[in-house]
């Protein structure tokens, strides 16, 4: 009897707390679950007349019609490989960087470079391309322009020239992205006790092999925690990157097309909605198992950075 | 002796630290100096030289021909900031009071709120799902809803993090005797969690602005090309990249004549006032932001 009067009490307490969870519940149910509850259309044939849902089930159909095209080959290559070479070249980089920008003792100094390689990263893609085409393009760009000419050399129609943007895209990625993963890995660095290095110092280590001792071992969380987090996002590309930076240039597309553009321009380009959303379906499945595996992963090495 | 090579041999890698992050930092801003210096170039110029660190003419032509346009510009000005200052205060009063719900340990069925919220972090329905679901049940698009609502509103790391800042570093003794003195969840909310809380309020509201300011995806998915009226300014930008012709006949029926459009620098004109609030804003949010990044790098 006691105990649930008690009970009572306690339901009155809580109730302000379900009613402020309220608009977050509500809003993951229209922006996160009922989306999830759409992807069957990428087992139903669409019709428009009978409403988007009921379309006559055609079971794996339009993932045969997909996978039967050479684009389900392209943008899963594309998307993987570019994954890939972001996540090494980017890691090395932002590392190295890191350990360097970690040597400057002038306040000022680090502050203005901090603030410097941060802006890359804080606009948007729009504007991205509006600066690499200021470089790019072929009739007015600067390096056709200032470079290319000054040294006799044939300009290059950098917008149909498929075979240099994966060069171009890493250059893109790494300065746009490379501020926020130098910072991490920063943070990471000034956090390591400097009774290490002391220490060390005493014993006559050098620099170089203070942070091939001390360093590197120590940056182990970090690294750890962002490459699994590339692994688990590695079916997943900043459509911004693929999409605004190339200006969907046709003769581009071979080696600039990932899932997000696939679909993208399925969807909104050729109004075919069953394969975009047979390419959609395919994301989200592989991409759902590599986070829980990358996680599965993470909880083995170490569990306090497991996400779940 | 020994002493002294051991102090040349840090000055050595705080030299060579230095070089390289001058680099860096060069290489950082040195497309938006090419982008300004081009977009104060004359047309003919470009023609001839293309685009210059020093060009042989300069001129203010593309800002006087934005000028005449500034009705299209003001409103897309107008929509992002209308978007970003909504999106923002309505995100972050969804997100912060969710994650006090789920700081709160005692909360009966937390772990299947939590469970939820994960949930969806992990498994996303997609771009074409999520367009279906807005465009034919709730018929979003071509309103400003489309702008402020889909993906962008909440985000489970946010939550997360708000979570993680509210059981950590609001003093539980506080809570429990403003509980004990009868205050409500609500108050203890309002009265007590927020007040000490602003810096992770300013960390992610600015964070979420600027997802806000910067986004031009809800705009292409969801507003057609007949609503100008709905462009934010990033979309301006990106329409603009689609088709310079749009420029020429957008302003109210009053078609421009192809060949007076100097192009080539309005293009730039245009790249420059998209990216010069955030330009302008960022020393004053930079502290804020940076807490954001470390923050999620030491988020155990």
């Amino acid at each position: 009897m006691n105990k649930k009067v008690k009970k009572k009490i306690r339901w009155k307490v809580y109730i302000p707390l379900y009613f402020m969870s309220l608009p977050a519940l509500i809003y993951l149910f229209i922006n996160n679950l009922l989306p999830l509850y759409g992807l069957q259309i990428a087992f139903r044939k669409l019709d428009y007349t009978k409403g988007v849902f009921n379309g006559d089930f055609v079971g794996f159909d339009n993932f045969k019609f997909l996978f039967a095209t050479s684009d389900a080959w392209v943008m899963t290559r594309n998307t993987v490989l570019y994954n890939l070479l972001f996540m090494v070249v980017g890691t090395v980089l932002s590392i190295a960087v890191a350990i360097l920008f970690n040597e400057v003792r002038n306040k000022i100094a680090s502050r203005i470079y901090q603030t410097a390689i941060l802006i890359p990263y804080i606009i948007s893609m729009v504007v991205v391309s509006y600066l690499a085409y200021a470089f790019l393009s072929s009739e007015s760009g600067f390096i056709n322009n200032g470079i290319l000419k000054v040294f006799g050399k044939e300009s290059i129609s950098w917008y149909t020239e498929a075979k240099y943007w994966p060069f171009i895209l890493l250059i893109i990625s790494q300065w746009k992205g490379l501020g926020y993963s130098i910072l991490m890995y920063l943070t990471n660095i000034m956090s390591i006790s400097t009774d290490y290095y002391e220490a060390a110092a005493i014993d006559g280590a050098s620099r170089w092999k203070q942070i091939k001792a001390i360093t590197l071992p120590q940056l182990k969380p970090t690294f750890m925690m962002l490459t699994i987090l590339s692994i688990g996002r590695m079916f997943y590309s900043d459509f911004g990157l693929f999409y605004q930076i190339p200006r969907n240039s046709g003769p581009l597309y071979s080696v600039t097309t990932t899932i997000d553009t696939y679909v993208f321009r399925a969807l909104m380009k050729l109004g075919n909605v069953s394969m975009s959303s047979a390419a959609g379906f395919y994301q989200s499945v592989v991409g759902f198992i590599l986070i829980l595996g990358s996680n599965l992963i993470i909880r083995k090495v170490s569990k306090e950075n497991a996400i779940f | 002796m020994q002493k002294r090579r051991k102090i040349s041999s840090n000055r050595r890698w705080e030299i060579g630290g230095n070089i390289v992050m001058s680099i860096l930092a060069i290489c950082a801003i040195v497309p938006f100096v090419l982008l300004t210096i081009s977009s104060l170039t004359s047309e003919s110029a470009i023609l001839k030289n293309g685009y210059q660190f020093w060009p042989k003419e300069w001129s203010l032509d593309a800002y006087a021909y934005l000028l005449n346009h500034w009705k299209s510009i003001g409103n897309a000005y107008l929509i992002s900031i209308i978007v970003t200052v909504t999106g923002t205060v309505l995100g972050i009063m969804i997100i912060s009071t969710f994650a006090y719900a789920l700081s709160r340990r005692k909360l009966p069925g937390r772990s299947i709120l939590i469970f939820i919220l994960i949930f969806t972090m992990l498994f996303r329905g997609g771009a074409t799902a999520t367009y279906i679901i807005y465009s034919q049940i709730f018929h979003i698009k071509d309103t400003i809803f489309a702008l402020i609502i889909p993906g962008l509103l909440m985000n489970g790391f946010y939550v997360m993090m708000f979570r993680t800042f509210f059981e950590n570093s609001v003093p539980g003794a506080l809570m429990e005797a403003a509980h004990i003195d009868g205050a409500s969840e609500f108050k203890l909310f309002t009265k007590i969690v927020v007040p000490l809380s602003l810096p992770m309020f300013a960390t992610v509201g600015l964070t979420l602005g600027l997802s806000y300011w910067n986004d031009w995806t809800n705009s292409l998915y969801y507003i057609s090309a007949k609503h100008t009226e709905l462009l934010s300014i990033q979309a301006y930008l990106n329409k603009v990249n689609e088709t310079i012709a749009f420029l020429a006949n957008n302003d109210l029926g009053q078609p421009v004549p192809v060949e007076s459009i100097p192009s080539m620098t309005v293009r730039m004109a245009i790249g420059v006032i998209g990216v010069l609030p955030i330009i302008c804003a960022y020393p004053f949010f930079q502290k804020w932001f940076v807490r954001g990044i470390t923050e999620g790098a030491i988020k155990e």
